[in-house]
């Protein structure tokens, strides 16, 4: 069997990504949402936005960042790149330059999801709606992984998606923790309060993992705590650590398989930041400040992106380099 | 129709003077498709919507469809699917396939003569410069050899059937015909909506046009004595044709590529992989000679590959279609295929042309001239540009303006009447109507040539219309090729 087509790889890739990103998004716009429930007066939306790094962006569009223009940027603006709405349309745009290699069903799917998602009203996004909306984009995002396991072949293609989806939610929930960083530890009299262990718990809540966190730590609720799950918990299957052991191990597995032996440097690249995730603590990250450590990791994560676009995708072939597919700025 | 007469859904249907392809005509009834009349006449108007909203949802759904991209959105559209089938006996079809074969046979052989030797040219059957002339003709190809000397290897015949019920050619695609992948997703359709309706009744299967595709392909490597590394070239996801693209590689397993997937190197094609550059010896392309290399052809072309024409010339690469073949389907030269046939096969055309005047011909002009108001006027080649005349839809102004253009360009000009188009029973708003249809086979040529049992048959939805282009209200529908 030939490898895969540098650009199909690099779609298939971006794809799954793409509906990560959707899948996060709407967490973070649920999160968000009730922590604005939880809180007396007007609830901050900015801090989304300095999330993503879109405070520019946003002003763009001359709105001011109340919950609905907020909301509204983050589902179905397409100006935004990361708009849900967006993602998922690029994510479709790929599904069908990957037609020929991905399963009728992955396709079927991703176009009723987008198809559904560009008749969305403003109605379906007011804040009342948005729970019911944010499940929808999460379910249809858990069914897009649930047909891809069940249906697509074993080749190249399916370590690229596991590869791109497992960085992509890395990335996500390095970014869903800093959603409480920013919008809480601005005021550190807060910390310990009532309010502030039913903000973790809505954080926790958020990535699915309440449950399993309270089997982990039954007394007691504490920020480290909700840290170490979250990025260091190897068990947790959306922590920073599982998620790039996963892939980790597909890109291994990828380059044993399928004749990649020679290329490291991706490899090196997230080898190195497992070691490092299953060295350190949440007490290390506070201790280096929180937000610079979560964005440490980000950094860590585009720099495997660039490394597997030089190795696989081909993409420094100045003159006759693929042009990139539908891919959005991370 | 004195075979049987509908009681059910099909009471009170009349093809209105046309030949029907369910019932025939009066004084040639179509005894073949009994069995399937009376079991559509048993069925009710709802039933029939229901399923045929249906199917046209499932179409919809996997994605069956043609893109149409605007400046701020794109939108997805299945060719409209009528789901009752138009039905060919046996008898029928084995003369259109005769007629296929005997057709691409000679069109082959045109082509091998411009390209090398010239005879046909210089015996004047056909005018030298209507060919060298011609924009599709390729002066690379002088002197090319191509494997077996067949240059169309994917050809579509477009086939109507006059108001005598027989069969008559009204078009040749040459190049890169396209609509097959319907041929077999249609006939998906019907297998899952219209179980009973096809049950014994013994229709030949569609479903492996792209083995035979895949066959095609393996044996015009084989002359190159390499493994049949096989691509298909598609110009991408935003080409009308992108779904049938995609339906051909999955049918074949092949990888489906672009322009920009490919490169060449010391005349060698490869494409980019993960593993870095891989041999490719075989392109299925289906992208217009225009665009194949930006070295050769349009150098504006960013959906073909630089040097791709020089592979080929070294025999490094085969393509299918041959380059070149855009000389065999121009609406001048189908005014000579039946000399053309006569000329290199010494036989009579199994299936004749429409009546075709050449108004680069003295006769044929001043009969054009004398009767514009019953004709349809066609542009040939390159030089149209004015479009055609539909001689009983013209004003005055309109007749009197083209009488001028014949006379003074009358080679750019040929003649046709307005064909009869036979109608089949359709699914319309108002119930069941006869709708005009076409037909496009499919012929696949190698060492030798295979028909697909069927092809595909355009159905004009709108009423009286005898336009079947799905970019001007045109549907499909099942046609099956009775054993």
């Amino acid at each position: 069997m030939n490898n895969l087509l540098a650009r199909h790889a690099e779609c298939i890739f971006w794809l799954a990504r793409q509906v990560e990103r959707s899948n996060s998004i709407a967490r973070i716009l649920d999160v968000n949402e009730s922590f604005s429930r939880n809180t007396r007066g007007e609830h901050d939306w900015e801090s989304v936005l300095r999330l993503y790094g879109d405070e520019q962006n946003f002003k763009a569009t001359g709105r001011r960042p109340t919950a609905d223009a907020v909301i509204h940027f983050y589902i179905l603006d397409d100006h935004n790149a990361n708009s849900v709405l967006s993602s998922i349309r690029m994510a479709r745009e790929n599904a069908r330059a990957l037609r020929p290699l991905i399963s009728t069903e992955m396709w079927v799917q991703l176009n009723g999801f987008h198809n559904r998602l560009s008749r969305l009203r403003k109605a379906d996004l007011r804040v009342e709606n948005l729970n019911r909306l944010c499940s929808y984009i999460k379910e249809s995002c858990q069914t897009h992984s649930g047909i891809t396991a069940e249906t697509l072949y074993r080749d190249e293609s399916w370590y690229f998606h596991q590869v791109g989806r497992a960085i992509e939610r890395a990335d996500q929930t390095t970014r869903l923790v800093d959603v409480k960083y920013q919008v809480l530890l601005p005021q550190p009299s807060d910390v310990g309060s009532p309010i502030d262990e039913a903000q973790w718990n809505t954080v926790l809540r958020s990535a699915a993992g309440f449950h399993a966190f309270r089997r982990v730590n039954p007394q007691s609720m504490s920020p480290s705590k909700v840290i170490n799950f979250m990025v260091f918990d190897r068990r947790f299957p959306r922590s920073v650590a599982a998620s790039v052991l996963v892939a980790n191990e597909h890109l291994h597995e990828l380059r044993l398989k399928h004749g990649h032996t020679a290329k490291r440097s991706a490899s090196n690249l997230l080898r190195r930041l497992a070691a490092t995730l299953a060295e350190e603590t949440a007490d290390d990250l506070i201790a280096r400040g929180l937000h610079e450590a979560l964005d440490g990791i980000q950094a860590e994560l585009g720099a495997v992106t660039d490394a597997l676009g030089r190795e696989f995708f081909l993409l420094t072939e100045t003159d006759d380099a693929p042009q990139p597919p539908a891919e959005s700025a991370a | 129709m004195t075979d049987w007469t509908p009681a059910g859904l099909l009471q009170g249907y009349g093809p209105g003077g046309f030949y029907c392809e369910l019932f025939g005509a009066a004084q040639r009834p179509a005894p073949h498709t009994r069995t399937v009349r009376e079991r559509i006449d048993g069925l009710s108007l709802a039933e029939l919507r229901r399923r045929a909203q249906a199917a046209e949802r499932e179409l919809f759904n996997l994605g069956v469809t043609f893109t149409v991209y605007t400046s701020r959105e794109q939108i997805d559209r299945i060719l409209p699917f009528d789901v009752i089938p138009r039905v060919l006996s046996a008898a029928e079809w084995a003369t259109i396939e005769r007629g296929v074969v005997q057709r691409v046979a000679a069109l082959n052989r045109f082509i091998q003569d411009v390209y090398h030797e010239q005879r046909i040219l210089r015996d004047g059957i056909v005018p030298a410069e209507l060919v060298l002339g011609n924009a599709n003709y390729r002066p690379q190809m002088r002197g090319l050899k191509v494997p077996f000397g067949n240059y169309v290897n994917i050809c579509g015949v477009d086939i109507v059937r006059g108001g005598d019920g027989r069969f008559y050619v009204l078009e040749d695609n040459a190049r890169t015909p396209s609509g097959v992948s319907y041929v077999v997703e249609n006939r998906h359709l019907t297998q899952r909506a219209f179980p009973d309706l096809m049950r014994n009744i013994g229709v030949r299967s569609v479903s492996n046009y792209g083995q035979r595709l895949a066959g095609l392909l393996a044996e015009l490597a084989a002359g190159t004595g390499r493994d049949p590394s096989v691509v298909l070239l598609s110009p991408g996801v935003y080409n009308s044709a992108y779904f049938e693209h995609v339906f051909l590689a999955r049918e074949m397993g092949v990888p489906l590529v672009e322009g920009r997937d490919l490169l060449v190197r010391d005349d060698r094609v490869f494409m980019k992989t993960t593993g870095g550059l891989q041999p490719v010896n075989v392109i299925y392309r289906r992208i217009d000679d225009d665009f194949l290399d930006p070295e050769e052809f349009n150098p504006g072309s960013m959906l073909g590959v630089r040097g791709l024409m020089r592979a080929y010339r070294a025999g490094n690469v085969v393509l299918a279609n041959a380059v070149g073949t855009g000389i065999a389907d121009d609406k001048a030269v189908y005014a000579y295929v039946p000399r053309i046939i006569r000329y290199y096969l010494d036989e009579e055309a199994i299936l004749p042309n429409v009546e075709t005047h050449i108004c680069g011909e003295r006769e044929g002009l001043e009969y054009t001239l004398q009767h514009l108001e019953e004709l349809v006027v066609k542009p040939v080649g390159e030089s149209g540009g004015y479009g055609i005349l539909i001689g009983p839809h013209a004003g005055r102004n309109a007749l009197a303006e083209f009488r001028r253009r014949l006379r003074a360009a009358p080679a750019n000009y040929i003649s046709q009447p307005v064909v009869q188009l036979s109608v089949c029973p359709t699914v319309t708003r108002s119930g069941i109507e006869p709708r005009h249809v076409d037909l496009r086979p499919f012929a696949v040529t190698g060492r030798s040539t295979w028909v697909l049992p069927g092809g595909l048959t355009r159905v004009a939805l709108r009423k009286g219309s005898l336009v079947v282009n799905s970019s001007q209200g045109g549907g499909s529908k099942d046609t099956w090729v009775l054993e």
